[in-house]
């Protein structure tokens, strides 16, 4: 069947900011979608809310919007453009919730847009548990026996009739948000009330519970000619009762007999067909492994995080196929690798396919270790091997967790077996590394299933590691025999590892068996759908089958697994960087391990290594290919980390060398170079005791910033006001010595924090952008809002910025990307770091200012020069605001406040022509949406009442109503701003959370009162969140949020595409 | 625990060593591969793989162990099989036995720790070919005069060694989960020249009573049993040693209902007055696309045969209705005047995917003309 030919302008939905559950691989999916459907020759309408995709690229798409996910956006965009079609199953659940609420309000059939590649009412068969089950009813497949709940009390009977334990499965949410595993009543009413609130619909499904049951996925592709075919078969390794997301798993499934995979395919293709879904499916299903009973658990009838790792599994592009289906073409239209068409397409292969999920727990005081059915995984990395045991090792090194082998991680190996097999009781991130210590310690593979419900063969796969790994412990401080070490790297240990094992250095292992020959080789996975395409993937098992060119190259070294701090911000320089070179005439080679990236897309690169950004697996392929250089600058912390071991390997680093990377990041060093250049920096200091603290504290004065110097990214950072907080401070510090002091700075109060991101040449840089951040400092960069340009900062200062940035760029010999950061207190501009690498910032800058900044930079690294570029700052005639959006949702035993540390796992960005409506936008999109009118409840800590004053006099004005808390409250009487003061729940009831469940509470500003306050004031935070009602934890922000509803109220904002934003910038 | 030292050599020198499992000793076979992920039981049991030794391409086997349900015939088929790795502890729910006793219970050889996907490639590239797999004698001279002196695949008649030696019908006493046939509405005989258990669970499905009978049966023997149609099963063996087989199906054909799969498809091409010819490399896999003329549907096929029916040796009342689509080879034929068709794969498919049942019921049909004339 040839495309349809009677559409002709296709509207795309992206999935938004990067939250738990819904992450990148919707920036991939979303990505190929464009690509298909515009080589099928539609024109294409992109609306997404975050700025950090490759997608909302100006040129990925005909007319792109950066705006926030919601009907009115959604409504007024298709008045400006009117497609004739929608796509929907590309863009994560956003797009398929989004697309159902067009179609009920009646615009879709208002302005005739179709709905391709699912029907509006299949969303409902497969999305809707009610409308689901009755279908699967009808095909006679079983499911676990549940009913609907609305109330608590339904949801009790339920259970009781069902037997605990039960699972609450809220409808319409993501990775399973608010849902969860309840073993009693007293857990049940708890998680059922979440749940209930947490639904779209207030509805919770109470079903039977199949713990320990294998999960088992499928990923089918069906076209309208109701040919079907199967991409992958993918095992979960961990049980059902791990979230799916969260869960360890492998493909093609490896012990599941072909009888049950053949019968899973055909229920799987029955329901396809039932629910009538034109592309790609992701079906689970649940087996009991005593009984054989098996039932479907659930369906996702679009692209998924299930899918982009099958994808990239298998080589076959879900999305891009997906995509090609919906404009009409059918799988006998389009190529497959082995023979002939897609209808044809087998999954095929001879490598194991391994997916480990990468958290973040340590980033969430008080948040537990512990897995279930709700989704805590904020990344995943995926690994190829010609064994399962190679694919393991592989996995474990790409986490970037700082373990290259599964043993000795944590304390595990120094506890008794007892201990180890209590930690296993209950499923959490440990439990592999935990697993590999109890085998070392004589547990039973048949007692770690009980345990664990892990499958033996994988436990006795693990238990050949540990006895290959005793043997090498033999030989500490010796050479391993060369047999024994060629025995370990085929079953994949690492040279990094086996290093750590033997005491020697990892130069020497690697010398050791390069002389042996025993080498990295390589094979490929071939890609289907298009013609002659491949990525490869290394192995220790089999003879090298991959060639190479004799083109210039250039490698670019990927970001690895998302996780807090450096997500898919980084990939978009990676992909940057690929696209250039190629542009360039080089052949790029990409290296990466994130299955859900753009990056690690075929067509990104020339040529794309499936790889681990280790030392060992990197240098191979560099020898392999000889490229003329690598870029290590565009990936975030994680090709900086194996940089200078690289370069001392022989690899030549493009761009800024790892010396300057190196002294800008060694506080004294980098602190020298500012005061030779006269660059004011906040004073500072550093101390192993609490006395040497407390000096530091004399000379420079309260308040301060401290923070320990060994973790990265702000972890276990503070602002300390008085002596008592510090001594605490001190005092609750562990393992401080004076290797590992505490690093102490001024805290500049008030500060207006902002940052600058430069391109330089090494004799001149370009800064397209200063940001302006509305929080002030003190609150980590990567989790305040910020605006461009600035709104409040003078122009003097914002000259001064950027001398500083250029004066330092050059200093540092810069030769590619910076970002530097900078606070102004009391009329003076400091600097506070300087990172002369990528930023997180550098998607939203390039998007704002429409200047392609990765590009450049790859140019400017390969020996282009700014002033030949002809580049300068512009006036830019519109605000972009960004917001950062937090997964606070997931983690409700946590306190959300902002703080030195960073949290959040992605943003939006908001654009209008006035700073109020972008800010407004912004908090639209970030799910914030600010009230037009109402009650704002005010409580803030003594420190900020000064400021308090504007803010409430704006609401004020405004019309809002003023509820308040006793200190407060007093403060603004005395102010004579009137306010109605209501209890705190210590103070009795009705009290503020009271009032957030009745919804008489419309804004909730808050600021904590820290955690060296007296009282615990979380719960005012806790419970907006899990109301649903937007909060702000600082004042600055409580301001931005006034002008904006203020501008919101003046005129409504209006969508206005990406291209024209940009035409207007002279 | 790591087997004794095996070693293979093919007839033309390439040599693998490895360690053995399930039983050592020493064998003389025709060395094939098969491409499926999973199905290593179905395999082993498969009569048609008699005189041939099967390298695994997918390099993990035996992970979720043998169980008694999955199997093609009561015993171990294959001369012996050769793969990657073996998995030490299966798991599986229905595991009964891990592949190392199973193949030692029916004193079968196993080849392990070889890179089969480097054996795949030369086969491809050299074709089928003998070789000798042994735990006994590693005397590379010694090894090739004994492979030389092995019998050659072509002109092979191996049903003689698989066939039954007497009529039995299904299910069997013995046979594990029995299909109920006792409402059976028609009467099929199968001649065995190496039947696999799915085809005659198959036949229950479509509500046949078969009687299987040895491959010697003569046609006159079959009208006194009076059945609906008959069955032509797949076997081992170049088709071409079988024609004492081919004159008995001539006189079938003309007689009943007649369904064939693959050396029954061949034997039916040989019975149409057409002929066969060895594949370089044969088709042994789970995925083999073939394509249906009347339908032209794809459907991905499983299949298993070394030989097959030269389509320019068909006379004109023969229609090709099958085509494979990798090598353009035949892979199904209908006779246009007489109730018989037959194909090349597995449409009961044992591994493999579940696209081909439709031909069972295509000859429910038939079976259902012939019992309303009865």
């Amino acid at each position: 069947m040839p495309r349809l030919s009677d559409i002709k302008k296709v509207m795309i939905i992206g999935s938004g900011p990067i939250v738990i559950g819904q992450a990148c691989e919707f920036d991939y999916s979303g990505t190929q979608a464009c690509k298909a459907l515009r080589k099928l020759g539609y024109q294409i309408v992109l609306v997404n809310s975050n700025p950090a995709t490759i997608m909302t690229d100006p040129g990925m798409a005909d007319v792109t919007y950066i705006e926030p996910l919601n009907l009115q956006s959604m409504i007024q965009i298709i008045e400006n453009e009117r497609p004739d079609a929608i796509l929907p199953n590309l863009g994560g659940q956003t797009g398929l919730n989004l697309t159902t609420e067009l179609a009920r309000s009646g615009v879709l059939e208002k302005y005739n847009v179709k709905v391709i590649g699912v029907e509006v009412d299949a969303i409902e068969r497969g999305e809707d548990r009610i409308a689901f089950k009755e279908t699967m009813n009808k095909l006679g497949i079983d499911m676990p026996r549940s009913a609907p709940a609305f109330s608590v009390e339904a949801a009790e009977m339920i259970a009781s009739e069902l037997g605990y334990p039960v699972v609450v499965r809220p409808a319409y949410t993501l990775g399973g948000t608010g849902g969860g595993l309840c073993y009693n009543v007293e857990e049940l009413r708890v998680v059922a009330d979440r749940g209930i609130s947490a639904s779209l619909v207030g509805q919770v499904l109470i079903e039977e519970s199949v713990l320990g049951w294998e999960e088992l996925e499928l990923e089918v592709v069906r076209d309208a000619k109701n040919q079907m075919i199967t991409v992958c078969f993918i095992e979960n390794v961990d049980a059902m009762g791990v979230h799916t997301g969260d869960s360890y798993c492998v493909a093609p499934m490896l012990t599941i007999a072909p009888e049950l995979q053949k019968r899973l395919q055909k229920w799987s293709y029955d329901i396809v067909e039932a629910i009538r879904v034109i592309g790609g499916t992701n079906i689970q299903f649940a087996h009991n492994p005593e009984t054989g009973r098996v039932v479907v658990i659930e369906i996702n009838p679009r692209t998924s995080r299930s899918s982009a790792l099958a994808s990239k599994a298998t080589g076959f592009p879900i999305a891009l196929i997906s995509a090609m289906l919906a404009g009409g073409m059918t799988l006998d239209e389009i190529p497959y690798w082995r023979e002939g068409t897609l209808d044809k397409y087998t999954p095929w292969g001879d490598y194991v396919v391994v997916k480990f999920a990468r958290w973040a727990f340590e980033k969430f005081r008080g948040a537990e270790d512990r897995l279930g059915t709700q989704m805590r995984a904020v990344g995943e990395v995926m690994s190829i091997g010609k064994n399962y045991k190679e694919a393991f090792q592989k996995a474990i090194r790409s986490l970037e967790i700082g373990r290259h082998g599964l043993g000795f991680a944590k304390d595990f190996n120094k506890r008794s077996l007892d201990e180890l097999m209590n930690l296993l009781r209950e499923p959490s991130s440990e439990r592999q590394f935990i697993m590999y210590e109890a085998l070392r310690k004589g547990a039973t593979v048949d007692a770690l299933y009980k345990k664990t419900f892990i499958k033996p063969w994988f436990i006795q796969q693990m238990k050949e590691l540990v006895e290959l790994e005793e043997e090498i412990l033999k030989y500490k401080g010796k050479e391993l025999p060369d047999a024994l070490l060629t025995r370990a790297k085929k079953d994949g240990f690492a040279d990094k590892y086996l290093a750590k094992l033997t005491g020697l250095p990892e130069e020497r292992i690697r010398g050791q068996r390069e002389n042996l020959g025993v080498v990295e080789t390589y094979d490929a996975v071939p890609v289907s759908g298009v013609e002659n395409a491949a990525y490869y993937y290394s192995t220790y098992n089999a003879p090298d089958k991959v060639t190479t060119s004799n083109r210039r190259k250039i490698m670019v070294l990927g970001g690895g697994p998302n996780r807090i701090g450096q997500g898919i911000e980084f990939d978009y320089c990676c992909v940057h960087a690929a696209f250039a070179l190629r542009d360039l005439g080089y052949e790029s080679i990409m290296v990466n391990c994130n299955p859900e990236t753009v990056s690690t897309d075929y067509d990104t690169s020339d040529k794309l290594y499936f790889e681990p950004l280790t030392v060992e697996d990197v240098l191979s392929i560099y020898k392999k290919e000889k490229p003329e250089g690598v870029i290590c600058q565009f990936g975030g912390q994680t090709p900086l980390n194996i940089a200078a071991d690289l370069h001392r390997a022989g690899v030549k680093i493009l761009g800024t060398s790892p010396e300057s990377i190196d002294l800008a990041e060694d506080r004294d060093r980098f602190r020298q170079m500012m005061a030779k250049m006269r660059i004011p920096m906040p004073e500072a200091g550093m101390a192993a005791t609490l006395d040497e603290a407390l000096q530091v504290a004399a000379r420079i004065g309260y308040p301060l910033i401290v923070r320990p110097s060994y973790v990265l990214g702000g972890r276990g950072m503070e602002v300390v006001y008085d002596e008592e907080m510090l001594r605490t401070y001190v005092a609750a510090a562990v393992d401080v010595t004076p290797e590992r002091p505490i690093l102490i700075d001024k805290f500049l109060e008030n500060a207006i924090e902002t940052e600058a991101d430069a391109i330089a040449d090494g004799t001149d840089a370009l800064v397209p952008a200063v940001m302006e951040h509305i929080e002030l400092a003190g609150i980590h960069s990567g989790d305040s809002a910020c605006v461009i340009p600035p709104i409040s900062i003078p122009q003097k200062h914002i000259d001064t910025i950027c001398e500083y940035t250029r004066k330092i760029a050059v200093e540092l010999n810069v030769v590619g990307l910076m970002n530097i950061q900078y606070a102004i207190c009391n009329d003076v501009v400091y600097v506070l770091e300087a990172n002369p690498r990528a930023s997180r910032t550098v998607p939203i800058v390039s998007k704002v200012c429409n200047i392609q900044m990765a590009r450049i930079a790859t140019q400017v690294m390969l020996g282009a020069k700014i002033a030949e570029l002809g580049l300068k700052p512009r006036h830019i005639p519109h605000f972009g605001v960004k917001e950062s959006v937090f997964p606070f949702n997931m983690f409700p035993e946590v306190d959300p406040v902002l703080g030195p540390e960073m949290r959040s796992t992605g943003e939006v960005l908001g654009l209008a022509d006035s700073f109020g409506l972008a800010f407004y936008k912004a908090q639209e999109a970030a799910k914030q949406t600010l009230p037009m009118e109402g009650t704002v409840l005010i409580t803030v800590n003594e420190r900020d009442r000064p400021s308090v004053i504007e803010v409430a006099r704006r609401f004020a004005s405004l019309g809002f109503k003023i509820k308040s808390t006793q200190g407060t409250y007093k403060f603004l009487t005395d102010n004579g701003i009137p306010s109605e003061r209501i209890l705190k729940m210590h103070e009795g009831r009705p009290n503020i959370v009271d009032a957030i469940k009745n919804k008489e509470i419309d804004l909730v500003i808050n600021t904590p009162s820290g955690k060296m306050g007296k009282e615990d004031d979380s719960y005012i935070r806790k419970a907006a969140i899990k109301f649903k009602i937007p909060y702000i934890t600082t004042l600055a922000a409580a301001l931005a949020a006034a002008k904006g509803i203020e501008a919101r109220r003046e005129r409504a904002a209006s969508a206005k595409s990406l291209q024209s934003y940009h035409a207007a910038i002279q | 625990m790591p087997g004794e030292k095996a070693t293979l050599l093919l007839e033309d020198g390439t040599l693998f060593i490895g360690r053995s499992f399930g039983h050592p000793g020493e064998v003389c076979a025709e060395v094939v591969f098969n491409t499926s992920m999973t199905g290593y039981q179905e395999i082993a049991t498969d009569p048609s793989y008699a005189g041939q030794m099967v390298a695994m391409t997918y390099p993990l086997i035996g992970n979720y162990g043998v169980n008694r349900r999955d199997v093609e015939s009561g015993r171990i088929y294959v001369s012996a099989m050769i793969i990657r790795e073996r998995a030490r502890r299966p798991s599986n729910w229905r595991f009964e036995q891990s592949i190392e006793d199973y193949f030692a219970a029916h004193r079968i050889m196993g080849l392990e720790g070889i890179d089969t996907r480097a054996l795949v490639r030369h086969i491809r590239l050299e074709g089928a070919m003998r070789g000798i797999l042994s735990t006994e004698d590693h005397d590379l001279e010694s090894l090739r005069r004994k492979v030389l002196a092995s019998p050659p695949m072509a002109g092979r008649d191996l049903v003689r060694e698989v066939s039954t030696p007497a009529c039995y019908e299904f299910p069997r006493e013995t046979t594990v989960e029995p299909p109920d046939v006792s409402a059976a509405p028609f009467r099929v005989v199968a001649f065995d020249f190496g039947i696999k258990e799915n085809i005659l669970r198959q036949l229950a499905g479509i509500g046949a009573r078969t009687l299987i009978v040895p491959a010697t049966t003569k046609a006159d023997e079959v009208d006194a049993l009076r059945p609906d149609g008959v069955f032509l099963s797949n076997g081992p063996g170049d088709p071409a040693a079988l024609g004492y087989i081919i004159e008995e199906v001539k006189k079938i054909i003309r007689r009943y209902p007649t369904f064939g799969i693959c050396l029954g498809h061949q034997l039916l091409g040989w019975a149409f007055g057409g002929s066969t010819y060895k594949l370089k490399f044969g088709h042994r896999g789970a995925n083999h696309p073939v394509k249906d003329m009347t339908t032209t549907r794809v459907e991905i096929t499983s299949q298993n045969h070394g030989f097959a029916v030269r389509p320019e040796s068909l006379p004109n009342d023969v229609e090709i209705t099958h085509w494979n689509l990798n090598d353009q080879t035949v892979e199904g034929l209908r006779h246009k005047n007489l109730p018989c068709f037959c194909v090349q794969y597995h449409p009961e498919a044992s591994p493999g995917p579940h696209d081909s049942h439709y031909l069972f019921h295509r000859f429910r049909e038939y079976l259902e003309a012939a019992a309303k004339r009865r």
